[in-house]
């Protein structure tokens, strides 16, 4: 192990280190990639690597998927639910919105893609630079 | 506390959906309609706008918790007097495009009409809603209801229009994912997503790292959105290839809300003292605001097409309004602000200007302007005065903007500033001058033996149609009682809200 390499820090913060990881990997497609598929495939990735990062923030150990233990009985009773059992919605459903964002930019982005080979025949960078400029 | 409820800040959010969503089946049943309903959606909305605006100046806030559920629980939308000021603006600016639109569409993107307005609707509710939300989440939901729309209508335009709003998507989406990836960070320590309850949250959290770093990811990305250098490489090519009243409306809009998030978020979701003193974000933001207004009119002076050269004098614009955020005094704060209004009305009548240019000659290269002032008297009135109020010329409201920025900078002890808020109107000038000089005294200029065929060539007198030449009057008109009025409304609008922990 390195010296300063601190191995419980990784642990610790798992979905952090995953995340930065992810959206590394999309960076390097949108930046290092000539092919414009590909630039979206990182956009892709970039964006849920957010996402699953969002959402691992409602976990909890020990915890239950929102759904109140012994059913509609245990509210009737007037007792106020123990949030520690359970995770917390939330962050799923703010990211199922975000989801059905990046689809909507995804679905944008292929058609544009679409046109753009109609157009110049090509959607590697470098080609189509050329004949933009030669059009 | 006495809080004002009433529906009107979500009214000016439904008003264009639900008129965005009418017409595609109008459109499919009777075509004609579209434009006036498209138009009446957009009259009405600016009608509730500047209710709102009445409403907000004589009893303050408004507030709407959307499905009764009270804030923090739920989404609620608020309106105070700097958000109604945004309201109002865009709303007039979104209207006199839409007249404009008209014949502009026609020519130029033929028969797709109902899928412009539509869009065009859907990018107003976008725009409404971005100002008059107070919900972190929500807040995100809007900016890229703005950036899809926005999307779209790039790619109307012809020729590289399409890989130009490509590039728009690309970075784009990853201004929205560093916001998102903010809000998740804000709410991890918070959680909550309302603003005001934020606002009461945060203080005690400054320290906390996790803070600070969605507070950086929340800067980077919305500068992003609103193009600030260097991070404004999308916008020159998404500018100057969409058609001419899409150039107009998203340089009026999108990148001006961009700068509202900008100044919500950090002057009243956190405190002033946050960005000042805890991390010193003011300081950079000022310094790239700086090199934007030098390096984008630097870019602007080397630029042929008239379009491109509007696109890269945002860049530098943009840099006046960060310039203004960045100084965290009053006066610069009352300066970026107004600058928002003024700019949002001096850059969409210049495109305005070069899209009935381009309706009449299709000309779209400056020294193929000659002699422009005899063809079409009007437009070239329109870009002159557009023109005065770019370099600072009083009455105009640009002078008025520019000179609450220098006597911030000044109150600051920040002289350097001052000098490059005058250096970058002299810049300017620069460009802005040798359109003019190209427009009304070609005679002094050696012919070109490349140039394009001007409109000199066939001088008589052939001005765009009126549906195009009103919206532009009135833009103009705009510039020049924004500027006789701005002490109006700097005290009714902008005072208000001045952020308390500002310098002065």
């Amino acid at each position: 192990m390195p010296s300063g390499f601190n191995f419980d820090f990784v642990v610790g913060h798992f979905n952090t280190v995953t995340y930065v990881v992810l959206m590394m990997i999309g960076f390097y497609a949108m930046t290092g990639k000539t092919n414009l598929v590909k630039k979206l495939v990182g956009m892709n990735i970039f964006q849920w690597s957010i996402i699953l990062f969002v959402v691992s923030l409602a976990a909890k150990r020990g915890a239950t998927i929102p759904i109140a233990l012994g059913g509609h009985a245990s509210l009737d009773g007037g007792t106020a639910l123990d949030a520690a059992q359970y995770v917390n919605p939330l962050p799923h459903v703010l990211m199922l919105t975000a989801i059905v964002v990046g689809v909507a930019i995804t679905g944008v982005a292929l058609a544009l893609l679409l046109r753009i080979y109609r157009r110049y025949g090509t959607l590697e960078e470098d080609e189509l630079l050329e004949r933009i400029r030669h059009s | 506390m006495n809080v004002q409820q009433s529906a009107i800040p979500v009214l000016v959010v439904l008003i264009p959906l639900v008129t965005s969503l009418v017409l595609p089946v109008l459109g499919w049943w009777y075509r004609p309609a579209v434009f006036p309903v498209a138009l009446a959606g957009l009259a009405v909305t600016c009608g509730t706008a500047i209710i709102a605006a009445y409403t907000v100046v004589v009893g303050g806030p408004l507030h709407y918790y959307l499905g009764g559920w009270a804030p923090p629980w739920g989404i609620e939308f608020r309106i105070d007097s700097l958000s109604v000021l945004m309201l109002v603006l865009l709303t007039v600016i979104t209207l006199l495009i839409g007249i404009y639109s008209k014949h502009s569409v026609l020519k130029e993107i033929p028969s797709k009409e109902v899928p412009f307005y539509t869009v065009y609707l859907l990018l107003v509710t976008g725009l409404a809603g971005l100002v008059s939300t107070a919900d972190m989440f929500n807040l995100y939901v809007f900016l890229e209801i703005t950036s899809l729309t926005s999307y779209a209508l790039v790619s109307l335009g012809g020729g590289a229009a399409v890989v130009s709003a490509f590039r728009y998507v690309i970075l784009g989406t990853v201004g929205a994912a560093f916001y998102l990836l903010a809000v998740g960070y804000l709410y991890s320590m918070t959680g909550t997503l309302n603003m005001a309850d934020l606002a009461r949250i945060l203080p005690g959290l400054y320290s906390s790292t996790t803070v600070l770093v969605g507070f950086a990811f929340f800067v980077i990305g919305v500068s992003i959105k609103m193009a600030l250098f260097p991070m404004h490489s999308w916008l020159p090519g998404a500018y100057s290839d969409a058609p001419s009243a899409v150039s107009a409306l998203i340089a009026a809009t999108t990148t001006k809300v961009a700068a509202y998030v900008l100044i919500r978020v950090m002057f009243f979701v956190f405190e002033p003292r946050f960005s000042i003193d805890v991390i010193p974000v003011t300081t950079v933001l000022a310094w790239m605001g700086s090199i934007a207004m030098i390096l984008g009119s630097v870019m602007a002076i080397g630029q042929h097409d008239f379009k491109r050269m509007l696109a890269y004098s945002s860049v530098a614009q943009i840099g006046y309004i960060v310039l203004g955020v960045g100084l965290a005094n009053e006066m610069g704060f009352t300066g970026g602000v107004l600058h928002i209004v003024n700019h949002a009305f001096m850059k969409g009548g210049l495109f305005l200007v070069a899209g009935a240019i381009v309706y009449r000659t299709g000309v779209r290269e400056i020294r193929g302007f000659r002699n422009l002032s005899g063809k079409m008297p009007v437009t070239a009135a329109t870009f002159t005065l557009c023109a005065f109020a770019m370099v600072g010329i009083p009455p105009t409201g640009g002078f008025f903007s520019k000179l609450y920025l220098i006597l911030g900078a000044i109150n600051a002890g920040q002289w350097v500033f001052v000098a490059v808020i005058v250096l970058s109107s002299v810049l300017a000038l620069a460009y802005l001058f040798n359109v003019l000089r190209f427009m009304y005294f070609p005679r002094d200029i050696p012919l070109d033996p490349e140039a394009h065929p001007s409109p000199s060539d066939t001088i008589t007198r052939d001005e765009a149609p009126w549906t195009m030449l009103g919206p532009m009057i009135a833009v103009a008109a705009g510039i020049v009682l924004l500027g006789l009025f701005n002490g109006e409304i700097v005290r009714r609008f902008i005072e208000p809200v001045i952020p308390v922990g500002l310098g002065r």
